[in-house]
């Protein structure tokens, strides 16, 4: 039960957090108020074996039982006034837009937003930093955190010279449109540059939210299996850009570089792959003129 | 645990279409979920359930359509059932064929009164 308003809802919650400043919490959850004052009626639904409907206002009872399988079912009961309004939307519509509004503020103020999306541990952070030091002083970089707990990220980022806020998912495992609104307003972008919206680190539900972004990129490390691609192909099917970090590690480890690209094409045959190690700065030079080639398109 | 975002989003759905409707209770849900939308069947049942406790849906029949993934293969555009993005074409062996079912995530219809 939500712990501020009493309602059945868990009590989910995420903060947005500037490095040095103070906490600022948002109620992360939807109220719905709605009273039934001329009916009385109750109902059960969804036991595997047997099941009852009262309708004390239309005066008839009736109970059925069902066989061993737990099966699904319809039940018509015939209420004449009963009707279907056909929605058609779909589930995350919602988020769709709001993600659409965020792609319209980002090209306004002519911002580049990235996606970054991988599993924990893949070295995303690194990547930031590393990414922070080489393009300063040639490209303005601002940078979402999003982690379930902690400051460690944004701080990283903070020392690394770039304006960042933290998103403190609590137990959300994942990022939405709204969360990145709300802490798009906190970071106050002022000049044209490249947003990075570093993901909480999961390949399974960031996949299914838009965040408004122009480009997603997830990053595979080379200590995870190379069969990454099979395993989570949502994330890597609505990605554009596929960063396999930690080479220099290739050495010590199984994980075979063509297979891991040609399991990701199967899946997403326009991803394109940059092979770098954030460590030893292999390989960054060319993610950083992507990067640079990126934003000159944004105008 | 996507899922229970999703349950959350779908709630706001019924509710402003069911209200706009001037509908004072909805008998059933009906939603159809598709097997390569992302989310899982079961844990989306189970998400709705423990969405809609403690709302003015609590005592709504939830009915989850399952889609079947459907694809057309890109290069010899033969019709095949698909279970997996990876999968090939049971004709020609090509990946990436051009899905025509199974990605449904949406909120069908509701029966209101």
């Amino acid at each position: 039960m939500c712990g501020t308003c009493g309602c059945g809802q868990s009590d989910e919650s995420y903060k947005i957090i500037k490095p040095g400043e103070e906490e600022h919490s948002h109620h992360y959850h939807h109220h719905h108020d709605h009273t039934h004052d001329d009916e009385m009626h109750s109902h059960e639904h969804k036991h595997a074996y047997a099941h009852r409907h009262d309708h004390d206002d239309h005066g008839h009872t009736h109970e059925h039982s069902h066989g061993a399988d737990d099966h699904s079912h319809q039940h018509a009961h015939g209420h004449a006034h009963s009707r279907e309004i056909i929605v058609e939307q779909n589930a995350l519509q919602k988020n769709d837009l709001l993600a659409e509004r965020n792609r319209g503020y980002f090209e306004a103020k002519g911002v580049l937003a990235i996606n970054l999306v991988s599993s924990p541990g893949s070295g995303k952070t690194t990547l930031l930093e590393k990414t922070i030091q080489l393009t300063k002083d040639q490209i303005n970089l601002y940078v979402i955190e999003g982690d379930q707990q902690t400051m460690q990220d944004a701080n990283r980022i903070n020392n690394a010279g770039a304006p960042v806020v933290q998103i403190n998912t609590g137990n959300g495992c994942h990022l939405d449109a709204t969360m990145v609104s709300k802490a798009c307003k906190q970071l106050n972008i002022d000049k044209k540059g490249i947003l990075i919206i570093e993901n909480v680190g999961n390949l399974v539900c960031p996949s299914l939210f838009d965040l408004g972004e122009a480009k997603r990129v997830v990053i595979m490390s080379v200590t995870e299996g190379d069969d990454k691609p099979l395993k989570y192909p949502t994330m890597f099917e609505t990605s554009d850009i596929c960063v396999i970090n930690k080479i220099d590690l290739l050495p010590y480890v199984d994980f075979d570089v063509e297979k891991s690209k040609e399991f990701a094409s199967r899946i997403n045959p326009n991803l394109k792959f940059f092979e770098v190690s954030a460590k030893s700065e292999e390989g960054l030079a060319d993610w950083v003129d992507w990067l640079k080639n990126e934003l000159k398109l944004v105008g | 645990m996507h899922e229970f975002s999703i349950a959350i989003n779908i709630i706001d759905i019924v509710t402003d279409a069911a209200e706009s409707q001037g509908a004072k209770k909805v008998n059933e849900i009906e939603l159809e979920i598709g097997d390569l939308s992302g989310v899982v069947y079961e844990a989306m049942e189970m998400a709705m359930e423990s969405a809609v406790s403690g709302t003015w849906l609590e005592n709504t029949n939830i009915t989850i359509t399952r889609i079947k993934g459907k694809a057309k293969c890109s290069q010899c555009g033969k019709m095949f059932s698909i279970d997996n993005l990876f999968d090939q074409c049971p004709e020609c062996g090509a990946f990436n064929p051009v899905i025509q079912s199974g990605k449904e995530l949406k909120v069908k219809s509701l029966q209101v009164e």
